[in-house]
């Protein structure tokens, strides 16, 4: 029983080759296998949402997968996003806001607010809440992350419009 | 805490699913969504030796128009149920109760299906399926059946499903023009499971209640049917008196567990509250 699977994905744009055991969860493979920590394991049952990260582009919990079931899929961490430059603005507003303190949910934070902005609405205070109640932050008291992404989005409608103009 | 060590697969029909299972002696699972599956699985509350992976299986997914129905199929995800105009237009309480289910993270990964075979009393579609009388397809090796939603829920956690069963679709009958639905819950905070919901399908007509099905979440080892709510309201209009008297019918009707948060008569007050709420909706059809 329980040998190791063989699987391949696409993670942050790079095709990964490799053998799991079937119970490793795609979180711990992110973080133990292939070195990518920013994905961060905090309650490991799906409530707190640091472990969120991109599953053919929409946000999923890492800690509630095994490696094995993304076979073939593509994962995009907050790596990812970084290097692609898909997220240079909401981290500076996260900056800018105090939206961080200890940093522990921040990954998951900007994976959920990515989701949030991506399909371009513009959404408001409580929409912003509502798409961020699985994701737990114990420093900050939520004010300064929904500042955040608030900013964010009208930022991004602002520069739609001027490129437009 | 970790999982235990387990064998995995993924089988390339339902067919195949069905006799793996069989083949592992019932020390298996099968794995779509998985968001209740893999904590359980992770906390060792579950323990299978095989995980039977049915989350790629095409007889198992979309929506659909079949025979008067909307064939949901098992594996669709709770976000497409929410992204559905299918759903919207032919099924409009689903289409309210879905943005309170879970997470938007969650819904992007859990099923339809699976929610149904878990049978959370505090979930909001396995309410949603007795309110809509649904009917659930079960595959099992010696052939496919059917079973109403109303004798579906048997207990907490527990289904018709028998061993080794998978449900591959749900279908729920198609709204028409008399069709009024409404779908509240009342939770401490966002996204947290609700201490009551409630969701109610009913065809009107010139301001009377021709049928009426109530379905509450929250309040018992199952969903729970109002039916003597249901006799209250049938052949009347949704008059002032008419709601306060379901509401009071309601109490003597619903027995819901109490906890440290929530004693049992703040929850049962809090379904009469929730219940004048909706039949307020139905009436003014919003």
């Amino acid at each position: 029983m329980s040998g190791k699977v063989a699987i391949s994905l696409a993670v942050n744009g790079e095709t990964i080759e490799a053998l799991v055991a079937p119970r490793t969860t795609l979180a711990d493979f992110l973080r133990q296998d292939i070195q990518l920590t920013g994905t961060h394991t905090g309650c490991e049952m799906g409530v707190c949402g640091a472990c969120l990260v991109l599953l053919d582009d929409r946000p999923v919990h890492a800690c509630l997968m095994f490696a094995v079931q993304a076979d073939g899929c593509a994962v995009e961490t907050v790596e990812g996003l970084t290097l692609r430059r898909a997220i240079d603005d909401l981290q500076k507003v996260f900056h800018e806001r105090n939206a961080l303190q200890c940093g522990f949910c921040t990954p998951g934070m900007l994976v959920s607010a990515y989701g949030i902005l991506a399909s371009g609405d513009e959404p408001d205070r409580d929409g912003i809440r509502d798409a961020l109640s699985g994701n737990y932050c114990r420093c900050t008291g939520y004010e300064s992350i929904v500042d955040a992404i608030e900013t964010t989005a009208r930022q991004r409608r602002q520069h739609r419009a001027e490129e437009k103009a | 805490m970790k999982a235990r060590a387990f064998d995995y697969m993924r089988p390339k029909c339902v067919q195949e699913a069905l006799e793996a299972f069989v083949g592992a002696d019932g020390d298996a699972s099968y794995i779509a969504g998985g968001q209740s599956l893999v904590p359980a699985i992770a906390l060792r509350l579950q323990a299978p030796g095989l995980l039977i992976d049915i989350a790629r299986l095409d007889e198992l997914r979309g929506l659909s128009i079949a025979g008067g129905h909307l064939r949901i199929g098992a594996t669709t995800r709770h976000c497409e149920i929410l992204g559905s105009d299918l759903v919207r237009e032919h099924a409009p309480l689903l289409a309210k109760a879905a943005p309170f289910v879970a997470h938007p993270a969650i819904r992007n990964k859990g099923t339809f299906g699976g929610s149904l075979a878990l049978a959370d009393p505090a979930s909001e579609f396995p309410a949603m399926a007795l309110a809509l009388d649904a009917i659930i397809e079960i595959a099992s090796v010696e052939g496919s059946r059917r079973v109403g939603a109303g004798d579906f829920f048997i207990d907490l956690y527990e289904t018709a499903l028998r061993p080794g069963e998978l449900i591959t679709a749900v279908y729920v009958p198609l709204a028409t023009a008399k069709t009024r639905t409404a779908f509240d819950e009342l939770a401490r905070r966002r996204g947290d499971y609700a201490i009551v919901g409630a969701g109610i399908d009913a065809q009107m007509q010139g301001g009377f209640v021709e049928r009426i099905r109530i379905a509450f979440l929250s309040v018992g080892s199952t969903p729970v049917r109002a039916r003597a709510v249901e006799a209250t309201l049938t052949g009347r209009q949704l008059t002032p008196e008419a709601i306060r008297q379901a509401q009071d019918v309601l109490g003597t009707e619903l027995d819901p567990a109490g906890d440290e948060h929530t004693p049992s008569e703040m929850r049962r007050h809090l379904a009469r509250v929730l219940l004048g709420r909706l039949l307020g909706r139905l009436e003014a059809n919003v």
